[in-house]
């Protein structure tokens, strides 16, 4: 895994929703680098620990990356204006969607796990989107995806209820490889088990508090279970993206 | 000018990547080389492989951060096989950490790793984040003793005792551990402490309680440091929250011989290179042969109550 710390310049910022940022930082290298599935760790002034942000894509020489307010560190990070400078590691994560393994793909995204799956997109042959919101206000990115299923789940926009359905009407048509999955957890136990009724292999993304973010501290272990073997593999070194028929989501 | 010799070991320079914090020396490889460090203390290592605790390990804090990792580690002989001879490739001293739940487990480590590559034991009776065993042995001086003790009988290798700040008195253990035959002390780990979590008034971790580290802890360290390495004779390896060159410079004052750098990383993948080049060009400003020459050199001041 090659990796960097860059002083990055932010492009631009732009706001998705009211708490949802949008922002491109010029980095070359870790552009270079990245894989679908991958996340950086940034310095946020004035807090101890980096913040863990998934890679939403890239161009040639800069990353882009969605992130939503989940606290003050990334309430302050929000703050960042075009010109500003941001210290950023990574690409991260040793395993990402296996965009080289399969040609086409179901992309189930849950609200701020939408973004990673951009990446996946513009790196599959052929995909198809399910993506899950609260409501029509939240919905992010929607325009950005092909064969593209929006829910909301009170019905303000899309089909009306969670991701089920729609995944399930994907999974029917036998014309997709994989399942890529990003999102709270009882959205993914819903994905895999989905994926497991059709037989269609399914990864899906993990996100855990994180020290580190290179698998130095052992903070943001999960678990997975294989046959009767139980492991216990950093989220950040060994996945973020794990095999959903073998990570324990508890 | 940085080369110093600790417990008859040679480290390039002072600086040492802390226990937990730099796993078996491979992760930052990307950024900056290993060698760049005088030595490593890898991660906590048991007899048997150990799961740590349930998630979440990590919370945040102003200027520092909770873990309670528990230990996670695939046990001593994986260890041996798989990240020894790494470590061994690298011109690096290495510092191999043990738990245990009982002196003989330590003992029984501390056997194990009796094998060409490791450099010193680093005795852990201080691991705040598992129930068994560390915590209780560093919290008491008899126990502390023992431990020492049993480690030294079975120990081919230097032994140093790392203490934990979780103590009414310092100098009471440091003094017990000393005289049960260590070799050195290294202090301190983290602190104990608790974050909650106000919406669903559970704590943030899922250990409940977490060892502090980071900045926050520093002047703890310092203090520490400083009356443990008055009280003994053997030297001190300091360490708790130390970021910058002027940070390590102030704990060699104090009394650390050298210097370990933990959650520092975690922030700035180049802070120990940063602390390596810094020292180096304290001793070029201040005409010094070698950084040791400033180790205990604080100037107390007098304390009058007259003034």
């Amino acid at each position: 895994m090659e990796f960097f710390q860059e002083f990055c310049a932010v492009i631009s910022h732009s706001n998705l929703t009211e708490t949802i940022h949008d922002i491109w930082v010029h980095s070359p290298k870790a552009a270079a680098a990245a894989l679908p599935g991958q996340f950086v760790n940034i310095k946020v002034k004035g807090f101890f620990l980096r913040r863990p942000i998934s890679i939403c894509e890239v161009s040639s020489d800069a990353l882009r990356l969605v992130f939503e307010e989940r606290g003050e560190g990334t309430k302050a990070l929000g703050g960042i204006m075009p010109g500003d400078g941001l210290d950023v590691l990574g690409p991260l994560g040793n395993r990402g969607f296996s965009t080289d393994k399969y040609e086409s793909a179901i992309l189930v995204g849950g609200g701020i796990g939408t973004p990673p799956l951009k990446f996946c997109r513009n790196s599959l042959n052929k995909s198809a989107a399910v993506l899950g919101f609260r409501n029509e206000a939240q919905v992010i990115m929607a325009g950005e995806f092909a064969n593209v299923q929006v829910c909301t789940d009170d019905g303000s926009r899309g089909h009306h209820g969670n991701i089920k359905k729609p995944l399930e009407k994907f999974l029917k048509t036998g014309s997709y490889e994989a399942v890529f999955a990003c999102g709270p957890k009882p959205m993914l136990r819903a994905v895999v088990a989905l994926a497991e009724k059709y037989n269609v292999p399914v990864e899906i993304s993990l996100e855990e508090r994180m020290a580190c973010g290179v698998g130095a501290c052992l903070g943001c272990t999960c678990k997975t279970v294989v046959g009767n073997t139980a492991s216990y593999p950093r989220v950040c070194k060994d996945g973020p993206v794990f095999d959903g028929k073998a990570a324990v989501l508890c | 000018m940085l080369s110093t010799t600790f417990l008859g070991v040679n480290f390039k320079n002072p600086i040492i990547a802390a226990s937990g914090t730099y796993g078996y020396g491979r992760e930052y490889e990307s950024i900056i080389p290993l060698e760049t460090l005088g030595g490593i203390s890898v991660k906590g290592t048991t007899l048997l492989p150990r799961s740590g605790n349930k998630p979440p390990r990590i919370a945040e804090t102003p200027s520092g951060m909770l873990n309670s990792v528990g230990l996670q580690n695939p046990g001593v002989d994986a260890f041996i096989k798989n990240d020894l001879p790494y470590l061994r490739s690298k011109d690096i001293a290495v510092i191999a950490n043990i738990s245990g739940n009982t002196p003989d487990e330590y003992a029984e480590l501390a056997r194990k790793l009796d094998i060409p590559g490791v450099d010193i034991i680093e005795v852990n009776i201080s691991c705040p984040n598992i129930r068994e065993g560390g915590k209780s042995f560093g919290a008491d001086p008899k126990a502390a003793g023992a431990v020492t003790a049993a480690v030294k009988a079975a120990a081919g290798k230097p032994v140093m005792v790392k203490l934990t700040p979780n103590v009414t008195s310092i100098v009471e253990i440091a003094k017990a551990v000393e005289a049960a035959g260590a070799d050195a002390l290294s202090l301190i780990n983290t602190l104990t402490a608790m974050r909650i979590d106000i919406k669903t008034k559970k704590p943030i971790l899922g250990n409940n309680t977490g060892g502090l580290s980071g900045p926050a802890i520093f002047p703890v360290a310092v203090r520490m440091v400083y009356e443990a390495s008055r009280a003994v004779k053997i030297p001190v390896c300091g360490m708790g929250g130390i970021e910058t060159p002027e940070d390590a410079i102030e704990i060699m004052m104090a009394g650390a011989a050298c210097v370990q750098i933990g959650a520092a990383i975690f922030r700035d993948a180049y802070a120990p290179k940063k602390i390596v080049d810094g020292l180096g060009e304290y001793c070029t400003e201040n005409g010094l042969k070698n950084i040791s020459e400033i180790v205990g050199s604080v100037k107390f001041n007098e304390r009058d109550n007259q003034w």
